[in-house]
């Protein structure tokens, strides 16, 4: 049960922090269920206000459909940790890029078998040439069969030297 | 009460983004390559997610409680105020890809010139939005060059397209009281600047297409004041029908 908003005003606040915090950053995305939404970089903030908990979450595409899905397990792994009532906001600005993504995050998704984005997401990244690198056999001789895959963040790609599709996040 | 322009305004863009998000998801599960039916389907959804912010955007700024589900699902035609591009048939691919094209030529630039707007929530969408919007303009655009630069028959229905679709790009420029009052204000770009940009684009792609770009001609309007073609209905029909028949429905 969570306690009391007295109770919680009266123990230290900063540690309440700390462990919503971890508790937020414990959540995984329902698409790539290796990756955290900490090092996706769709959590924003956490915060203490008036002794509840408030969690920040900003959509990668506007349509993304685990966006409910994901205010749904912030909250349930918060009030699973103790955590009465906790709020959690969508925000829209400024703006997800791919570039919130973390070094740890990218490593995971190429372990897990998806390309992870390349380079900044600069306008030359979105209209330059792209050279994305095969999470199977690291070959960059890759090529794009299309720019939409499985979810709107992601493309399909094929590796040309050991013949396997794969999936791209994309820069945005 | 009377509507204030900002609602009527955000109501349009919320119209468009559903509208043609909607038609695009008519093409899941009968596009003519797997590839081609993920990529529609996304398009879409991309569409839908933006319509879904403006939509909840509005229902704030109406503050009569109607939310999300009952500003898409319960009204009618009339009350919808969609460009008429959007509204048009599929057809076949080359229909369905002009139209994107021409849709997502106009919304890049005004999405890049609506983030600068003095309202905060229509910046933001837009600052999303112009994000999603470059990758339609660079798939549409790759098709149409694919189709306009391909064999005889999809050269053919390739130019077909732009010829029957072209009367409808005019709508996207006009400014009514409505546009004019929230420009003044610094919240709505002014559209009439960003038609050298979009002119520029059609013409870039049209070139490497071996497309005739067609003459200005008469050009349709009326969908944004609620006069619309015969096919929204049908849309409407489809998309409204179980929140019609039965009402608060939810799973």
């Amino acid at each position: 049960m969570a306690a009391p908003a007295t109770d919680i005003a009266q123990t230290d606040v900063t540690g309440l922090l700390t462990r919503a915090r971890e508790v937020a950053e414990s959540v995984v995305d329902p698409e790539i269920p290796v990756l955290s939404i900490a090092d996706l970089g769709v959590l924003r903030d956490v915060r203490i206000v008036d002794g509840a908990v408030e969690v920040d979450i900003t959509p990668t595409y506007s349509g993304c459909p685990a966006m409910n899905l994901i205010a749904l397990n912030v909250e349930m792994a918060l009030i699973h940790a103790g955590f009465g009532m906790p709020r959690i906001k969508t925000v829209l600005s400024p703006a997800w890029t791919t570039d919130w993504m973390t070094e740890h995050g990218k490593k995971v998704l190429a372990a897990y078998g998806i390309a992870p984005p390349q380079g900044k997401a600069s306008r030359r990244a979105l209209f330059g040439e792209e050279y994305v690198t095969c999470p199977q056999c690291h070959s960059r001789d890759t090529q794009r069969i299309s720019e939409f895959g499985s979810t709107a963040c992601k493309a399909l790609w094929r590796c040309k030297a050991c013949a396997e599709p794969f999936d791209y996040f994309k820069c945005i | 009460m009377t509507e204030t322009p900002l609602f009527r305004y955000t109501l349009r863009l919320a119209d468009n983004a559903l509208v043609l998000g909607h038609r695009l998801s008519e093409w899941v599960g009968r596009a003519p390559v797997l590839e081609e039916d993920l990529a529609l389907g996304n398009l879409g959804l991309d569409l839908i997610g933006q319509a879904r912010a403006f939509y909840v955007y509005a229902g704030e700024i109406e503050g009569r409680g109607r939310d999300e589900d009952a500003l898409a699902y319960l009204r009618d035609a009339g009350e919808y105020c969609n460009v008429l591009l959007v509204e048009q048939p599929n057809g076949d691919f080359a229909a369905t890809m002009m139209r994107q094209l021409f849709y997502s030529a106009f919304a890049h630039p005004f999405f890049e010139a609506l983030q600068k707007s003095r309202d905060a929530t229509l910046a933001a969408i837009a600052a999303k939005a112009v994000k999603e919007m470059a990758y339609h303009v660079r798939h549409s655009a790759e098709w149409v060059i694919r189709l306009g630069d391909g064999t005889d028959e999809s050269h053919r229905r390739a130019q077909q397209a732009a010829d029957d679709l072209w009367t409808y790009t005019g709508e996207l420029f006009e400014a009514d009281a409505v546009e004019r009052a929230l420009i003044e204000a610094g919240i709505a770009p002014d559209t009439a600047a960003l038609r050298a940009s979009f002119d520029n684009a059609i013409n870039d792609v049209f070139d490497e297409a071996t497309l005739q770009r067609p003459g200005s001609g008469f050009m349709q309007s009326g969908g944004r004041d609620g006069r619309h073609s015969e096919h929204l209905g049908f849309i409407l029909t489809e998309l409204q029908f179980l929140q019609r028949v039965y009402p608060g429905a939810k799973w």
